[in-house]
């Protein structure tokens, strides 16, 4: 019974990832990064700071082991994500520890190099690393500040029924342009058949389209009205003109929508590759150290 | 049909009269395709027919052949009207008039009643239909749907999904809105008009119906309009006035409200409650004797059931009573493990004659009653179960007596409750945790009632029911106001304490009345008829209507005095809550706000009563709810009479009454935030969170959309996600997904045939093995939460797909890898969330959300996340 009330306390905890545990990765995060910065200081008391020679000191070593560890772990978070065993653990907290801990690895890799740079492998897993740190960085800042927008955006909709709905205003855009002239109704059907709402990233990123073929049949069927005096044919073109109007707003709303999402993931793109060319290089960088210092 | 095949093969004179041109119409009636299931797997099948699991077609195909072999008499076309006579000599009318005479009735007629007719001119054409089976069969047609409940809006929505299909589909509804219809499917309908797939006219009725075209009645007038087909789903009349009819004469002693000679002795049922079954004795004959009741109409909906009670009951009436029922061997399996060795027939004697809700009980009820029951022998001091643990199950004492700790931190103080009592309701009535340990007493041996088995034992047994129920309040009573009190204490409360219906959003008490308003507004009104009747005179109706008013006037003003004295004497009556749940407000600065939320098991109205001021808040309900009212008068002398009573009421009242300062002095400070928390509250409740145990929220200022708690929960469970992310209402940024609730009375679980829908230990509402995938659960959940699926094949490991690209990798395998693995005949069951119960870790969609969004809380948390905003 204890563990079941545990269990559902747990559950119903309402923090973010940021805030997981009274910020307990932070502290811990903070705690490991003074403890390196005062190993850093021993050592360099010790060998007469000579910069050179923190590599290859105790301080260098366990600086080392721990970052390379860290890194492993860190990494490991893309199996977590997807592995779903049944006993207790909870991504949130992995991604907390994931954030501090790996903002952590500023300190100690940039301790750990002792500032030693060149063109070699060293410095290259140091750039990657840091390079997954900074797309690491705008991640959270996304996952911060992107959410309340998203939210905002749908409402109450889904990006299916957002789709659906595109799809069941081109219907009867179809139907209700049959009595324009031929010209219209080709501008009408170009926007119901050429309308693209995704793409590749770029297009998915923005969400503002100068090409799209709704918006163009809108302004020049818009333009054609005004010249036009009533009648018959107006009416229906007012039909058309009423139902481009609902589709732009949709499509504006749908386009924005997954802008949003892709950039909750385009930071990943970066994130995911580069980690694996950090391992790849933090290996080489391994295996040089032991085999050709 | 069972029936007439084995009355063909004992040669018995016989005739099937089947009202349609084809046997066994609710399965006919089945969705093309479906796979029907054989359940109970472990009850024989005992009937001249076979039936296994499989395909609609082909076991109809396979009965009709069985049915031709045996030469059974079938006669089709022949709906019967009506039955009269006695046994020997029954005459039997059917609607083309033809008579039929019969010595003995087997009445199987299922429970689908008779659909509602459209009734107007040109109903009978052959394009007026009753009926959908295939949405995707009609193309290019203009089509009326007629009935805006649940199944009219289904099909509504079914022939316009598919914008190919070109229909031009209309809704006509005769009432303004659509409240028949569950929530879900109104909006889905609203949404579908939005996007001009679907016309909706309400207020509106079919008058004329032509060739091509429907002339249709709306406020604004008449409209024809361009029809080629009618669908009409304007529900259908239970069958249970015909049955009622059967057998019976007029009375001429006694008339009905509208003059109507009143029927007496026809087949009478266990009850009025609308889902009582006809009385029966165990060999299915009814009150009318040489008329039996077998079937779906018995209340056997399983088709097992169905034919086997067709053997037995042909059985039975060509004099074969030695014949042992089909679930004998069920029955001892059941019985097997109980440590005392008895018949079957000695058990269910022994525990009807010693478990006084039992009593009223006929042999044939029990026997189906103690399917769905355990018999437990305990030692002395055994656990039965722990308090605070979950359950919802029913116990009766059928020997011995066991005790109930009633201190948690003594249990060495106990209170025994004797043989023939029950204990274990309040988890029954309000689906709450257990509110006290009870151990074993000497020799006891008890009968575990399942929830669903309970509440059909208090359906179906008048007697049960209320012995239930005074049993409940008395001790809830005990247990909520605990104190030192005893049953004697009670006891005058009790006799006039009432059980009242609450309907959702009706208030309880309402702010600023006293107790002589209350009283007032409580006594019982004459209803004037303020419309002349027919052949009254101007001047007669004017009399007529003055002095009815002079006469409510007068009734009113003898009411007066009490309800004055009441008022000087600050008497207020005081509620529990028996089920449901209850939300205070109260107005501040001229706007209703929210002040807390009274769940089941809690009770409210003694700040009055100990105050003697009016009532400072409104309650009402949330849900349907149950609320016993105690009379304040008498509260009031008991207050008076245990200091101790008095002062636990006030320590309860100083806490909720902090609570009410603190939101009252917020509102003042911060007008705004307090706004938030009321409206947001507000939200929850109608979300219906308030009738939730546990239900999944998403905090929308945290959630990046990456559907990992759909994926987790998929691959948790088979495959399948029972959780929709993105659907789902969204107010102030906090979104209930779609997502079961685990509600305190899961509608879900009131018309599942093989009871599949459980309780489980943790509470979670749950769906057996035992599904053979009707769709009824779905239809019925007010949150659309529940899917019918089919299980998708395994797919390949994590680490294959991660370093070689092995299948769908995780989460829901999409559409075109299950094309390719998958086996599209196999069964659709109802998949719903289980709370993921005995995992270890607990939720998994909980606990696969990176950001923390995804939580799930029950009632007594979710005014935390209100108050909290969270984040
Ligand atoms: C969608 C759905 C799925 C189901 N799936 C399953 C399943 O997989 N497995 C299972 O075991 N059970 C299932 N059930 C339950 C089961 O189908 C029914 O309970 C069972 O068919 C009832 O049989 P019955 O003989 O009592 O009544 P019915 O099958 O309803 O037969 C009654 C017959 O009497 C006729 N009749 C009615 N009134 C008159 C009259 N006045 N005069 C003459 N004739 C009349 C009717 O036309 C009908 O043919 C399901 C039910 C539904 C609704
Ligand atoms: C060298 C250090 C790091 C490595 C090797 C690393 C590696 C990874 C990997 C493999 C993933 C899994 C992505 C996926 O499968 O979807 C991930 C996710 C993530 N990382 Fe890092 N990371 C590092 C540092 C950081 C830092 C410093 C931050 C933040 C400041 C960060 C923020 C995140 C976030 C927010 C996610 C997404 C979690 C999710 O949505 O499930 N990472 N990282
Ligand atoms: S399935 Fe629906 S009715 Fe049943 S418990 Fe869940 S939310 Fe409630
Ligand atoms: S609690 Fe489990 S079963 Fe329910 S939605 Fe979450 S993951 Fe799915
Ligand atoms: S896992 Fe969390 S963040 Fe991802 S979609 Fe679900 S609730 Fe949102």
């Amino acid at each position: 019974m204890a563990q079941q009330r545990k269990r559902a306390k747990a559950v119903a905890s309402h923090e973010s990832f940021l805030r997981h545990a009274h910020f307990r990765w932070l502290k811990v995060a903070a705690a490991v990064s003074l403890v390196v910065i005062a190993g850093f200081a021993a050592t360099l008391v010790l060998t007469d700071f000579r910069l050179r020679h923190t590599g290859s000191s105790w301080f260098g070593y366990t600086s080392g082991t721990l970052g390379a560890g860290l890194i492993v772990w860190l990494a490991m978070l893309g199996i977590r994500k997807r592995a779903m065993t049944d006993d207790a653990w909870s991504l949130k907290a992995w991604v907390s520890a994931h954030v501090y801990l790996g903002l952590s690895l500023i300190v100690i890799g940039t301790l750990h190099s002792g500032l030693q740079f060149g063109w070699n492998i060293h410095t290259l897993a140091y750039a990657l690393m840091m390079l997954v740190i900074l797309s690491g960085l705008f991640g959270v800042f996304a996952y911060a500040k992107i959410p309340p927008i998203l939210s905002d955006n749908r409402g109450e909709t889904t990006q299916k029924q957002m789709l659906e709905k595109i799809h069941a205003l081109d219907g009867r855009l179809l139907e209700v342009a049959r009595p324009l002239n031929q010209e219209q109704a080709a501008l009408v059907v170009r926007a119901v058949r050429h309308t693209r709402i995704g793409g590749n990233v770029w297009q998915r990123l923005n969400s503002r389209r100068s090409n799209c073929t709704t918006a163009n049949a809108q302004r020049v069927l818009l333009a054609t009205r005004k010249r036009m005096s009533d009648g018959p044919q107006a009416i229906a073109l007012d039909q058309v003109l009423t139902l481009l109007e609902e589709k732009c707003v949709t499509l504006a709303k749908a386009r924005r929508h997954i802008r949003l999402r892709s950039l909750l993931e385009v930071w990943l793109f970066i994130h995911i590759p580069t980690t694996l060319a950090l391992i790849a290089a933090l290996t080489a960088h391994i295996v040089s150290v032991f085999f050709f210092w | 049909m069972s029936a007439a095949n084995r009355a063909a093969a004992r040669g018995l004179s016989h005739v099937l009269l089947e009202k349609t041109d084809h046997l066994s119409d609710t399965i006919y009636r089945y969705q093309k395709g479906k796979h029907v299931m054989a359940t109970p797997v472990s009850l024989t099948l005992r009937s001249d027919c076979t039936f296994d699991a499989g395909k609609r077609e082909a076991i109809l195909e396979n009965w009709n052949q069985q049915t031709a072999t045996a030469k059974a008499n079938v006669r089709y076309k022949s709906d019967v009207k009506s039955v009269t006579g006695t046994r020997g000599d029954f005459t039997i009318t059917l609607t083309s008039g033809d008579v039929v005479k019969a010595e003995t009735i087997i009445m199987a007629i299922g429970t689908q009643g008779n659909p509602n007719l459209v009734r107007c001119d040109g109903a009978k054409l052959p394009h007026v239909q009753y009926q959908l089976d295939d949405p995707r069969e009609y193309f290019d047609e203009h089509i009326f749907v007629i009935g805006g409940g649940d199944a009219g809006i289904e099909n509504a929505r079914g022939l316009a999904e598919d914008a190919e299909q070109n229909n031009t589909v209309t809704i006509v509804n005769r009432s303004k809105d659509f409240s028949k219809a569950k929530a879900a499917n109104v909006e889905m309908m609203v949404e579908a008009q939005k996007a001009g797939r679907l016309n909706i006219l309400s207020e509106a009725s079919p008058s004329k119906i032509e060739e091509g075209w429907i002339t249709v009645e709306t406020p604004e007038g008449e409209s024809r309009l361009p029809c080629n087909r009618v669908i009409a789903r304007m529900g259908s009349a239970a069958p249970r006035g015909f049955v009622e009819s059967i057998g019976a004469s007029p009375d001429p002693a006694d008339l009905d409200d509208k003059g109507r000679l009143k029927l007496k002795g026809g087949i009478q049922f266990t009850s009025e409650a609308r889902d009582a079954f006809p009385k029966l004795s165990p060999q299915f004959e009814t009150t009318v004797p040489g008329v039996y009741a077998i079937g779906a109409l018995a209340g056997y909906p399983l088709i097992k059931h169905c034919m086997n009670q067709g053997y037995d009951v042909v059985e039975f009436i060509a004099g074969n009573t030695a014949l042992k029922p089909a679930d004998e061997p069920l029955l001892e399996q059941r019985l097997k493990d109980v440590p005392i060795q008895k018949s079957v027939a000695d058990w269910l004697e022994f525990l009807r004659s010693n478990v006084e809700i039992l009593k009223g009980l006929s042999p044939l009820q029990m026997r189906e009653f103690l399917l769905d029951c355990a018999v437990k022998v305990y030692a002395e001091n055994d656990v039965i179960f722990e308090r605070n643990a979950i359950g919802s199950s029913l116990f009766g004492i059928a020997a011995g007596t066991v005790k109930v700790e009633i201190n948690p931190q003594d249990p060495s103080i106990t209170i025994p409750i004797g043989q023939g009592s029950i204990f274990g309701e309040v988890g029954l009535i309000s689906g709450r945790r257990r509110g006290a340990t009870i151990r074993a007493g000497a020799d006891c041996i008890v009968v575990e009632i399942p929830r669903t088995a309970a509440l059909k034992l208090m359906g179906s047994n008048e007697e049960a029911k209320k012995t239930v129920n005074r049993i409940t309040t008395e001790r809830h009573l005990l247990q909520i106001f605990g104190s030192g009190l005893q049953a004697a204490d009670i006891a005058e409360i009790l006799k006039v304490a009432r059980v009242e219906e609450i309907r959702p959003g009706q208030s309880v008490i309402k702010e600023g009345l006293d107790g002589g308003d209350e009283f007032l507004a409580r006594a019982p009104r004459a209803r004037i008829d303020r419309e002349p009747t027919k052949g009254e005179t101007q001047e007669a109706f004017a009399a007529r209507v003055a002095a009815e008013k002079a006469a409510e006037a007068e009734k009113l003003a003898a009411l007066q005095p009490e309800a004055q004295s009441l008022r000087e004497a600050g008497i207020y009556d005081i509620f529990i809550v028996r089920s449901g749940s209850m939300t205070v407000e109260k107005v501040i600065g001229g706007k209703q706000v929210f002040l807390s939320y009274i769940p089941a098991g809690s009770y409210f109205g003694e700040m009055a009563l100990v105050d003697r001021g009016k009532r400072t808040a409104t309650v009402r309900a949330t849900v349907r709810s149950q609320v016993v009212r105690l009379n304040g008068r008498l509260f009031r002398e008991l207050l008076d009479n245990k200091p101790a009573l008095k002062k636990k009421l006030q320590d309860d009242m100083k806490v909720r009454q902090e609570v009410n300062n603190f939101i009252e002095e917020k509102k003042k400070k911060f007008s705004g935030v307090v706004d938030m928390y009321s409206e947001v509250a507000e939200f929850l409740v109608k979300q219906g969170i308030g009738e939730a145990t546990d239900a999944l929220l998403i905090d929308e200022t945290l959630c990046i959309g990456c559907d990992n708690c759909e994926r987790a929960c998929a691959d948790s469970h088979d495959g399948l996600s029972r959780l929709n992310r993105e659907a789902g209402k969204t107010y102030a940024h906090l979104h209930v997904p779609t997502s079961c609730r685990h509600c305190e009375q899961p509608q879900c679980m009131t018309d599942c045939p093989p009871n599949a829908i459980r309780r489980g230990a943790d509470g979670e509402v749950f769906i057996s093995d035992a599904c053979i995938g009707c769709g009824n659960c779905q239809r019925n959940c007010p949150y659309g939460v529940i899917r019918m699926d089919s299980v998708p094949p395994k797919k390949p490991g994590l680490l294959q797909w991660m370093l070689f690209g092995f299948g769908p990798g995780p989460g829901e395998p999409d559409k075109d890898w299950l094309k390719k693995h998958y086996d599209p005949k196999k069964p659709k069951v109802a998949i719903k969330c289980d709370m993921c119960a005995g995992k270890s870790g607990g939720p998994a969609c909980v606990r696969a959300c990176p950001t923390g969004a995804a939580i799930r809380v029950s009632p007594e948390q979710f005014l935390d996340v209100v108050k909290s905003g969270g984040r």
